[in-house]
């Protein structure tokens, strides 16, 4: 059975076009996707079960309202199948959150696509958004790093979607010219049966895919080099995390933070009179909101290798710290311990949810 | 011109079955170890969160001990080996930022091994000693 199908369409109109068939023919009972609910420079995820309703579609748009991992595993026991179109780290997000028994994959008919990077809140809401678009697809074309794109996307190696049902091909490829989408599984190929394009065997793998990955990866090394520069003793801790205003905005988008009963978000925190008062007798001062470090790092010992680095927590801080390049530097060298790459494989189990006996035995 | 000698503080968290009752054996043993480690009892060693660690360093500990059954010997099967990863993970984490990890120890201390609780002790404390006071306790913004 042909793997890749060709609409010789645009790529949003093609996969649009998909989606209304999938639809039309009730082999899904949803579509959940990006839209512009009218409003110029307004977008928010939805979930579409209308024809009509695809028109306000806009699945390719580079623009992350919040971590669709997040949103697709509070759909945990739906029976009727849902085609989501997501980016690659929301991909891997809801692939890690699933291995946290948050969500299942059953239902989902997930498609991704090669991904150019999402834009920057301040540089794509309010309308902002358009102006960059014609910059950004050239620069998706020509396998390039976009000026307005996330700093993380930018530093963004995994940009091929790893467990995605199926692939539309953007980066390297004109996107007005034809929409490309590979089918990987079984599913993805039971789904398009009937739907009219053309189909061949896996086309060739473009070069420019390969051009990115280099940008990709030296940027990476720049921005870890910039962020290890700055944040090298407690002095740069210190410097960067002060300026937290514990509004704990960054684990609320983050899809790793999951946990109803976090401990920053407990009580434990709420230290006592006795206990400031000790505080400050012993450091001559102190400072409020308190544990505000604690929690920035405390948040990094418990999910920081299963970052993705998708970067909604940087565009969340009120106080512009760069959250996701210092998450995402610390979670690489901390998943590296165990060979791990967060979102990779479904049943590689979460680091610290296992152990092997012979192991790191320079510790005890 | 008198110095006054630094006596560093580490905060030990003990698991009740294996570490602390070694601590118990050193001192029924009349062993000497110095009187530096303020010790936690807990009921594993995988009941330490990261979170503990990293509050008592930010508060000014100098040194922190966590002491558990040697690997294989978890009085609850696989606990101590938890804790290993997360101690692998808090050093790496240190590591990034250039913070001490030689404050944060690990070591495998069984119910009969007095002597070793006597040695780690003596051993992590000149350690500390020779790497002064933790720079957390004068820093207030933590």
């Amino acid at each position: 059975m042909a793997n890749q199908l060709t609409i010789k369409k645009s790529s949003e109109q093609g996969l649009i076009d998909f989606l209304t068939f999938l639809l039309e023919t009730r082999k899904i009972s949803a579509v959940f996707t990006l839209r512009e609910t009218g409003k110029e420079g307004v977008f928010d995820y939805g979930l579409i079960t209308d024809v009509q309703m695809l028109k306000q579609a806009i699945p390719l748009h580079p623009f992350m309202p919040v971590n669709a991992g997040q949103e697709l595993s509070r759909f945990k026991a739906m029976k009727k199948q849902v085609a989501a179109v997501i980016r690659p780290c929301e991909l891997r997000g809801f692939i890690e959150l699933i291995k946290r028994v948050q969500g299942t994959p059953d239902h989902f008919l997930l498609i991704s696509y090669t991904c150019g990077g999402a834009l920057r809140f301040a540089s794509s809401l309010h309308g902002k958004g358009d102006t960059n678009l014609p910059g950004y697809w050239k620069a998706v074309e020509k396998g390039e790093n976009y000026k307005e794109i996330r700093p993380t996307c930018k530093a963004c190696e995994y940009f091929v979607p790893m467990n995605a049902d199926a692939t539309v091909s953007l980066v390297g490829k004109n996107h007005e010219d034809e929409c490309v989408l590979e089918l990987h599984t079984e599913k993805a190929k039971e789904m398009a049966a009937g739907f009219k394009g053309e189909y061949s065997e896996e086309g060739t793998k473009s070069q420019i895919v390969d051009t990115l990955l280099e940008k990709r990866k030296a940027e990476k090394t720049r921005l870890f080099q910039e962020i290890g520069s700055v944040m090298k003793d407690l002095g740069g801790v210190v410097e960067v995390f002060s300026r937290c205003v514990g509004c704990h905005g960054c684990s609320r988008v983050c899809p790793m933070c999951h946990c109803i009963l976090c401990d920053f978000e407990s009580h434990l925190f709420d230290h006592e009179a006795s206990v400031i008062e000790k505080e400050f007798s012993r450091k001559e001062g102190m400072r409020l909101p308190t544990d505000t470090i604690l929690f920035q790092l405390g948040r990094m010992n418990h999910m920081s290798f299963s970052c993705v680095g998708c970067g909604m927590c940087t565009e969340v801080c009120p106080a512009d710290i760069p959250v996701a390049s210092i998450f995402m530097k610390t979670g690489s060298e901390t998943a590296q311990l165990f060979d791990y790459i967060p979102g990779r494989d479904i049943d590689e189990p979460v680091p610290v949810t296992v152990y092997k006996e012979e192991e790191l035995s320079k510790l005890g | 011109m008198t110095e006054k000698t630094f006596t560093p503080r580490i905060i030990s968290f003990l698991c009740k079955w294996c570490s602390y009752s070694g601590a118990d054996l050193a001192g029924t043993s009349r062993l000497k170890y110095p009187p530096t480690i303020l010790p936690i009892r807990v009921m594993c060693s995988s009941r330490v969160n990261p979170i503990f660690v990293l509050k008592s360093f930010f508060s000014g500990a100098d040194g922190v001990l966590i002491g558990g059954c040697h690997p294989g010997d978890c009085h609850y099967q696989s606990g101590n080996y938890h804790t290993r990863r997360r101690v692998a993970i808090l050093h790496k984490i240190f590591d990034s930022f250039g913070l001490e990890t030689k404050r944060i120890r690990l070591a495998w201390i069984s119910a009969s091994e007095g002597v070793k609780f006597a040695r780690v002790s003596s051993e992590f404390t000149e350690e500390l000693v020779g790497l002064g006071e933790n720079p957390a306790k004068k820093e207030i913004f933590l």
